[in-house]
């Protein structure tokens, strides 16, 4: 186990639709260098946790500290800003522009502060040196330099979801909210992605939610089971794994 | 200010807003349930205007007219939807922008060929046409508190329509879903259909009713489509209810501020609209 | 064919090569053009620059807004106030401050609007303009609904605008600026977060984009291209009334984007020149039996308003890049 530092903290998110509770009480850390997946049945507020998190959502109650300041209800430029990155379940790219038009505008927003300044009107998108090498560090992450110039809405499932995280990391962020990255992806894309964590883990704190229970397995340092929009067990995989009452409420027959 | 004057201020704050209401939660329905944006609204309610002159002169009585053109508007919005606006939900808000702009022009042409470009004039019906005194000197029409208790009576059945009836538990379960709403073996065209009926009856009704007091004349649709957009974005969007609070609102600062500041009466309901816009983006009681 | 052209924001070579033979043609006109003439292309003119301006918004961001009139009417107004009632107004000021006074009403106006989204800010920016239109047909004071006149065009030293064929060259300076800063903007880094934003609001904040401030940023920009616009219109009629703030005069405006093809700024310019030309064209229709067509040019326009929605939702630019397409691909199989 590594002993870095905890980078994102979250206590007591609530979170209330009118009379429904999509998530209630949920605690968690995230610390650098490891991964830490919340796994759980559809409807278990797994993505309402990842949109507290990212400040898509506001929540009823709790707070969320990342690097040590509250972010608790900002918007989500601002925690993207503090260094936070999420990947969405649903591929949410700009799929008419190309995919380094696509890495190229998430790796700009850091140099464009002031929108209001004139410079940036005139200046040529694609000539900023840091820019163009945060964008270039992306693509090659993702391994997605060969189809940089195809249109993202063209390029195949597997592709659109590497385009995804590329856009994630294209903001150089601490910690990274991946939701369900593996999702409809083959075998050999599947792996690709499981080895680009785990190289990414040691300068990150990662938070996996997850279906594919092979990877979460090979993955996860940590594991948190909600149901219900509630946090069932937390803890090291292998003791999750043989805990009664999460076979019988969620991991069933399947191991 | 006198009680009287108040009195009769606050009475023609109460119609202006009940008439802007008839107006506003048929666009807010539409546009809520459906999706469509329509710029023609207020062409809409320059129909009843017209409708009113023609069909009172031919029957001899006002209410008559009111009663058949509620039925002819209804028909006629439940067509237009049929042939018409079904084919614009799908399509993005400038698109339907553009397409109800043009239908504005193609309203006020079949107008201007119709009835000409003449100001017209509807008689008060007698037995409406007197005043209830209020002091020595002021008294208030008795036809605009007709108006206010048509609006009024519409009102209720709106609300009796939506939250009572089986039709308004469909309308309702449309707005939200519409297709498990088609899955459950409702009609969802038909049901768009009747709404866009309704919301076009109630601005033609808005305008039969009120058009001996507003006049009649070429484009008078369009200050009053303006008003009505106000209202439903202070009121929030597809909120029936909030539509009705909002031009109730919009009836107080309107006619007190014509009273009171009129240099910038014309100016402050935009003021109101952009202190809920501060507030609250998406209105008062967006659904 | 790798480059991302939804709106065509690539121009085809064969689009710029006939732009750049129209600039050529309008920059030699004056030697050949009757002064009718001069007048009417400094007017269609002036409507592209007020296109452009709103292509800005519409086109390249998304930002459908039903009041850009407003700041468009606002210019021509501070024209008319700053003109002397026998003198020419100063050009090199005048036409500063008019477009500084248009870019301040965009940025308080937009400071509000923008905070909305979808219908509510179409609404919203179609009820400022209202407000604005009201507030100058109202009062006498601003002239009411009468408007004001421009006794004397503006002028500065040698480019005095009462001369024709420098209001002329003035134009057609300005919309050849204009074109040309707008394209740089395109594809600066202020662009591309523009046509993010356009086309997925949501990534651009969860990325790290304060999506507010760019959209006030494009509305206000927007707000002070269309000022230049409504100062060249003022001066060239000699004369401003609320009609230019108004809903009509807005509509107009989209339309002219949407029928030369948006996002790229060429096609804002040419739906202006064709927007005005059809209006022209329908309101001297010849009479027909008993009928004069032209009494009823009202129907023709907006049933030519709907033709184009429905059949060329591109526009002209669109209808080329599809023609285009087809003969680049032979058998005319659409991507």
């Amino acid at each position: 186990m590594s002993t870095g530092e905890v980078l994102l903290s979250a206590r007591g998110l609530t979170k209330r639709f009118g009379g429904l509770v999509a998530a209630e009480d949920v605690s968690l850390d995230l610390w650098r260098g490891r991964i830490h997946a919340v796994i759980g049945p559809n409807g278990a507020g797994k993505s309402t946790l990842a949109n507290l998190l990212s400040g898509d959502l506001p929540p009823t109650s709790g707070t969320v500290t990342l690097g040590g300041q509250d972010i608790t209800g900002h918007a989500p430029h601002e925690i993207s800003r503090r260094g936070l990155g999420r990947s969405y379940q649903k591929t949410n790219i700009f799929l008419p522009l190309t995919v380094e038009e696509n890495v190229r505008l998430a790796s700009q927003s850091r140099q464009l502060h002031r929108p209001w300044n004139p410079l940036h009107w005139v200046d040529a998108a694609t000539r900023h040196v840091q820019v163009q090498a945060r964008c270039e560090r992306a693509l090659e992450l993702a391994g997605l330099q060969v189809r940089r110039s195809v249109v993202a809405g063209i390029c195949s499932h597997g592709e659109q979801r590497q385009l995804e995280i590329a856009m994630t990391l294209a903001t150089q962020p601490q910690v990274l909210l991946l939701d369900e990255p593996l999702a409809g992806m083959g075998v050999a894309e599947a792996e690709r992605m499981v080895e680009l964590l785990l190289r990414l883990k040691a300068e990150h704190a990662i938070m996996l939610v997850e279906h594919d229970m092979d990877a979460v397995f090979a993955l996860a340092d940590h594991l948190t089971v909600m149901v219900n929009g509630q946090v069932i067990a937390s803890g090291m995989p292998e003791a999750i794994r043989n805990d009664a009452g999460v076979q019988s409420a969620y991991l069933g027959e399947e191991h | 200010m006198t009680l009287a004057n108040f009195l009769i201020q606050l009475l023609n704050s109460v119609q202006y807003g009940l008439l802007l209401f008839m107006l506003a939660a048929g666009l807010t329905l539409i546009f809520g349930i459906m999706g469509v944006v329509n710029l023609a609204h207020g062409s809409f309610y320059m129909l009843g205007a017209y409708l009113a002159y023609t069909l009172a002169a031919q029957m001899g009585s006002l209410p008559l007219a009111i009663l058949l053109g509620a039925v002819l508007a209804g028909l006629f919005g439940f067509v237009l939807e049929r042939l018409l606006f079904r084919h614009f939900y799908h399509r993005d808000h400038l698109d339907q922008v553009l397409l109800t702009f043009g239908l504005i022009y193609v309203f006020e042409e079949l107008r201007a060929v119709i009835w000409g470009n003449d100001v017209l004039g509807v008689q008060i019906p007698a037995s409406l046409d007197w005043s209830i005194p209020l002091t020595d000197t002021l008294s208030y029409p008795v036809y605009r508190l007709f108006i206010s208790a048509v609006c009024i009576g519409l009102a209720l059945a709106l609300y009796l329509l939506i939250s009572k009836t089986r039709l308004g538990m469909k309308i309702r379960a449309g707005a939200f879903n519409r297709d498990m709403t088609e899955s459950l073996g409702v009609n969802i065209e038909l049901i768009h259909a009747l709404v866009f009926g309704l919301g076009v009856g109630l601005a033609v009704v808005a305008g039969m009713v009120a058009s001996p007091v507003s006049s009649v004349y070429p484009n008078m649709g369009s200050p009053v489509l303006i008003m009505c957009f106000v209202v439903v974005v202070i009121g929030g969007i597809g909120s029936v209810r909030g539509a009705l609070i909002a031009a109730l609102l919009v009836g107080l600062v309107d006619t007190f501020g014509k009273v009171l500041l009129p240099q910038v009466a014309g100016m402050l309901v935009y003021v109101l609209m952009a202190a809920v816009l501060l507030w609250r983006p998406e209105g008062l009681f967006k659904q | 064919m790798s480059a991302a052209n939804s709106h065509l924001e690539v121009l085809p070579r064969s689009v710029q090569f006939l732009l750049a033979t129209a600039i050529v043609g309008l920059a030699l006109f004056p030697l050949v053009g009757s002064d009718y003439a001069l007048q009417s292309l400094s007017r269609m003119m002036i409507l592209a620059i007020f296109a452009m301006s709103l292509d800005l918004l519409q086109g390249v961001t998304g930002l459908v807004s039903l009041g850009h009139a407003a700041y468009f009417g606002l210019a021509g107004y501070a024209l008319a106030f700053l003109s002397p009632v026998n003198d020419p107004a100063a050009l090199w000021w005048t036409l500063p401050a008019a477009m500084a006074l248009s870019g301040a009403a965009a940025l308080i106006i937009g400071f509000f609007a923008v905070r909305t989204h979808g219908i509510y800010f179409i609404m919203v920016t179609m009820a400022f303009a209202q407000m604005l239109f009201y507030l100058f047909f109202d009062n006498k004071v601003l002239g009411g609904s009468d408007g004001i006149y421009v006794n004397i065009r503006p002028g500065s030293g040698f480019v005095d605008l009462e001369n024709k064929v420098t209001l002329f060259y003035v134009c057609l300076a300005s919309i050849v600026l204009v074109y040309a800063f707008l394209r740089r903007l395109l594809w600066s880094s202020f662009g591309r977060a523009l046509v993010g934003i356009r086309i997925n609001e949501h990534r651009m904040k969860a990325v790290g984009y304060s999506t507010f401030g760019y959209k006030l940023s494009a509305f206000t920009l927007a707000g002070v291209l269309a000022g230049l616009a409504g100062y060249l219109w003022g001066a060239l009629n000699g004369f401003v009334n609320p009609e230019l703030m108004g809903f009509h005069m807005s509509a107009h405006a989209i339309m002219m984007v949407i029928l030369g093809g948006m996002g790229n700024f060429a096609g804002a310019a040419i739906g202006a020149f064709v927007f005005e030309g059809v209006l022209h064209w329908v309101k001297d229709l010849p009479q027909v039996g008993t009928v004069r067509l032209s009494d009823h040019w009202q129907l023709w326009m907006g049933l030519f308003i709907v033709a184009v929605v429905v059949l060329a939702p591109r526009g002209v630019l669109g209808l080329v890049g599809a023609i285009l397409e087809r003969l680049r691909t032979g058998r005319g199989e659409s991507a």
